[in-house]
């Protein structure tokens, strides 16, 4: 009752390897990079380490989520590619009709918003009202929307009207105060997603149910209808990151948003947030995020080691982070 | 006793055993013969398990010999017992569910032929004791595939494969249609006959009076009597299994002032578990529900929850409602505290705050962000209420006492304001004095003029603290009991089947 006894100052002196240990690793790759490189801390070089990871960053938020409730969502990448695939389909049909600007774009990019969405919902329905596990349902959409986008492609390449691909261009290449619009919206979506998880009652029901979904159940909340909106979130998500994609290249192929989805889970899980579920930080994926693509261009500037042995580096860091977080509070 | 009988194959002196601080077992004495069954009985917790589990390796005991044989022993393990001829079959079986029968038999004593196993000779032994079990089933088939009685069976002929002398058994007819009870009753007398002692819990007094030579009850870890069974009878049974003093611990029963209904259920069925419950509950009673462990009672109070698949009627003070969910369900004003504190009730892994709010979260939602300063000021009212002792808010509620985190669990529940609350085991596992504590709170709740329903399991509880007693057995109500006519041999009959009736007995 008394106002002396609520504010609970949370008195953490002692310093938590679990929580910094990212950031710590991120700036020794920044002064590592330095040190190596003069031009890595060039604007040029920045932004597009940035720009580059925006893809895997605005998918990996989605993931924190869905690892958060305890699932998993293997079909990202191949997704992305399937909507890129469609959205470039959608965006040369209605060039025709609508006619080459601003307003067939948009279109197009809410075409890929609804889209993402429903194959968000595809998973999550297979998922929560199917009751089949996460990890099948999602190995099975995975190969499904990679298969569906060769045969769209036919095997080979779906290309952007190249009218269209002129005004389009912007969306990745462009920027606003110089800061590229992939890293605003890589910020915004990784700023937006810290608060939900943080701060909001949805946020929390996430955590609940990672942690343990009978407790959940028992706490009245829709455990079901949780899981099913954050595959949606995430199904989003990914659409948001392929519109933000296409411009890039103006095409979609096979090798579209090939193991996005691997990149996604190690960022997430680099970043602290528990694979079994219950504990998630966007930070700290974000933080994740930037190590993956940091390593990668260390490796392109430097002559150090082979690019070629990146895969391996981003490995061996994946199984330390997870071996970092054990001894945090594990068990149920 | 009789001259003639033979010596003790398994002995128990002066048994006890503790966990952690609190002593289950206080100094039992107990002899198992060969060729006899000896029964043990007693009420949910009187500590038959615990023995059972001593006796057979899967505990050690804390302190007292067992003697095999006349000579002391300490399995270190349940192997150990077993390959001394002990063995336990658990109530809900060991089996590997996806191997064959044959395989489950010869589970860790596999036959072999140098470096392979040898098959052939597994599956002609394995069919040979299932024969002799009366179980002709093929013995290839995955357990999985059998039913329960033959499961049984499978679990017997494991045993006998280990050549078992003692053989223990938890509850193995709870499971079990009287039929397939008579095969398991024709296969004890068999067994009996070939000189294995045969050590036997069972919450039906009349099958005891049937089968058993000698008649051990328990009650709250101590020996009460030891009688043969001819010389006792399920009365007798219940009477000792009861008749324990109500101590001061529960607060004056203040009578139900309204008898306004808050909530009326009517034809109520859970699929597999509840049949047609009816019962109803008025503002400011204390309702009890009694029965035995899987009599149905949770499952009933999670099916009205719109946890569980459900059909029937509801009413809350007077009108008809529809729950499908624990949100609906919290909507119409109901709470339901778990039995299940670690599994369904608390995150372990969670602070005070984030368990304290998650069932009324949207309490603490200003628009879209959780309030997290009205949280800690609802933390530390609870904490005040409900007497919480906690070394850090923010740590893990996995550190906390079993008592504190049921009183945590209870003000996580309160904090609904629920006008019918509904707490299962409310002080399951939890010390003498938290409980007190517990009761005073569910006194209070019904002198604040809610309607509360107690599922417990511990007569005195029921007694000592409701205005009325519902009493379930087997998924159905079986009677009800208020005023002075809620006494524990009265609930004891009820729940255990032994009168008929089930029209209520109104003092």
């Amino acid at each position: 009752m008394s106002a002396e006894a609520s504010p609970a100052p949370k008195t953490k002196a002692s310093f938590d390897l679990h929580v910094w240990g990212p950031v710590l690793a991120l700036l020794a790759l920044v002064a590592f990079g330095a040190l190596l490189n003069p031009n890595f801390l060039s604007a040029g070089n920045v932004t597009n380490v940035l720009a580059r990871s925006s893809f895997i960053g605005i998918i990996a938020v989605g993931a924190t989520f869905v690892i958060t409730i305890g699932g998993l969502d293997l079909s990202v990448g191949s997704m992305s590619a399937f909507l890129a695939g469609l959205t470039i389909i959608v965006l040369n049909a209605l060039a025709p009709s609508l006619g080459i600007g601003w307003g067939t774009i948009l279109v197009g990019m809410a075409a890929c918003l609804v889209m993402g969405l429903g194959a968000g919902l595809l998973n999550g329905f297979l998922i929560t009202v199917g009751r089949i596990e996460a990890f099948i349902v999602t190995l099975g959409t995975l190969g499904i929307f990679r298969s569906l986008v060769i045969w769209l492609a036919d095997g080979g390449t779906l290309s952007l009207n190249f009218e269209l691909r002129e005004i389009y261009r912007p969306v990745y290449y462009g920027g606003f105060f110089g800061i590229a619009w992939p890293i605003i919206v890589f910020a915004i979506v990784a700023i937006v997603g810290e608060i939900v998880m943080r701060r909001t009652s949805y946020g929390r029901h996430c955590a609940a149910i990672g942690s343990n979904d009978q407790v959940a159940r028992y706490s009245a909340i829709h455990v079901e209808r949780v899981r099913l909106v954050t595959y949606m979130l995430q199904g989003m998500l990914v659409g948001i990151a392929t519109i933000m994609y296409v411009p890039r290249l103006g095409s979609a192929s096979s090798t579209t948003g090939l193991l996005w989805e691997l990149e996604a889970i190690a960022a997430v899980i680099i970043g602290g947030t528990v694979l079994k579920g219950g504990f998630g930080r966007v930070w700290g994926t974000v933080v994740g995020v930037l190590i993956l693509s940091l390593i990668d261009n260390i490796l392109n500037l430097t002559d150090l080691v082979s690019p070629y042995l990146n895969g391996a580096i981003q490995g061996v860091i994946i199984i330390l982070a997870v071996v970092l977080q054990r001894g945090r509070k594990g068990g149920a | 006793m009789a001259v003639d009988r033979p010596a003790p194959i398994l002995e128990a002196k002066g048994l006890r055993k503790s966990y952690g601080p609190v002593e289950v077992l206080h100094g039992i004495d107990f002899a198992l013969r060969p060729g006899e069954v000896h029964a043990l009985v007693g009420e949910n917790g009187a500590g038959k398990s615990t023995l059972m589990k001593c006796l057979t390796g899967y505990q050690p005991a804390s302190s007292g010999d067992i003697l095999l044989g006349g000579e002391p022993v300490t399995f270190a393990s349940s192997e150990e017992a077993e390959d001394r001829g002990v063995v336990l079959i658990h109530q809900e079986f060991n089996l590997a569910e996806q191997l064959s029968a044959e395989a489950n038999v010869f589970l860790g004593r596999e036959l072999k032929k140098g470096f392979f196993l040898d098959w052939k000779r597994m599956r002609a032994k394995a069919s040979e004791l299932l024969n002799e079990l009366a179980t002709p089933i093929d013995t290839r088939l995955p357990v999985s595939k059998l039913s329960v009685s033959q499961k049984q069976m499978v679990e017997i002929a494991k045993a006998l494969v280990r050549k078992a002398r003692v053989l223990v058994m938890d509850e193995p007819t709870a499971v079990l249609t009287s039929r397939e009870a008579e095969v398991l009753f024709e296969q004890i007398a068999r067994l009996k006959a070939e000189g294995v002692a045969i050590l036997y819990t069972s919450h039906k007094l009349d099958e005891i009076v049937r089968i058993a030579d000698e008649v051990t009850v328990l009650r709250d870890g101590t020996l009460v009597s030891n009688r043969p069974s001819a010389e006792t009878d399920p009365d007798r049974m219940a009477r000792d299994m009861v008749g324990r003093e109500l101590d001061e611990i529960f607060p004056p029963k203040a009578a139900a002032k309204t008898a306004k209904r808050a909530l009326e259920v009517e034809g109520f069925s859970v699929p597999g578990y509840v049949k047609d419950a009816s019962f109803s509950l008025s503002e400011g009673e204390i309702l009890g529900f009694a029965g035995l462990v899987g009599a149905g009672r949770t499952e009933l109070m999670e099916g009205i929850m719109g946890l569980r698949p459900s059909s029937g009627t509801i009413r809350r003070s007077g009108t008809d409602i529809r729950i499908k969910s624990p949100k609906d369900a919290v909507t119409h004003g109901l709470a339901y505290l778990t039995e299940d504190r670690k599994g369904r009730g608390l995150l372990l892994r969670y602070g005070l705050r984030e368990n304290l709010t998650l069932l009324g979260l949207d309490r603490f939602s200003s628009g879209l962000f959780v309030d997290e300063a009205a949280e800690r000021e609802a933390l530390s009212r609870a904490i005040e209420r409900f007497d919480i002792r906690a070394a850090s808010k923010e740590g893990p509620v996995g550190n906390l006492s079993g008592g504190n985190q049921q009183k945590l669990l209870l003000a996580k529940t309160m904090l609904v304001e629920p006008r019918i609350v509904i707490l299962d085991e409310p002080t399951r596992g939890i010390d003498i004095g938290t409980k007190q504590q517990i009761y005073r709170f569910i006194h209070d709740l019904a002198a604040e003029g809610r309607a509360v329903i107690v599922i417990s399991s511990e007569m005195s509880e029921v007694i000592g603290l409701c205005h009325r007693v519902v009493v379930m057995r087997s998924g159905r109500i079986t009677g009800e009991l208020s005023g002075d006519a809620i006494t524990e041999e009265a609930i004891v009959r009820r729940a255990m089947g032994l009168d008929a009736e089930t029209l209520s007995e109104v003092a």
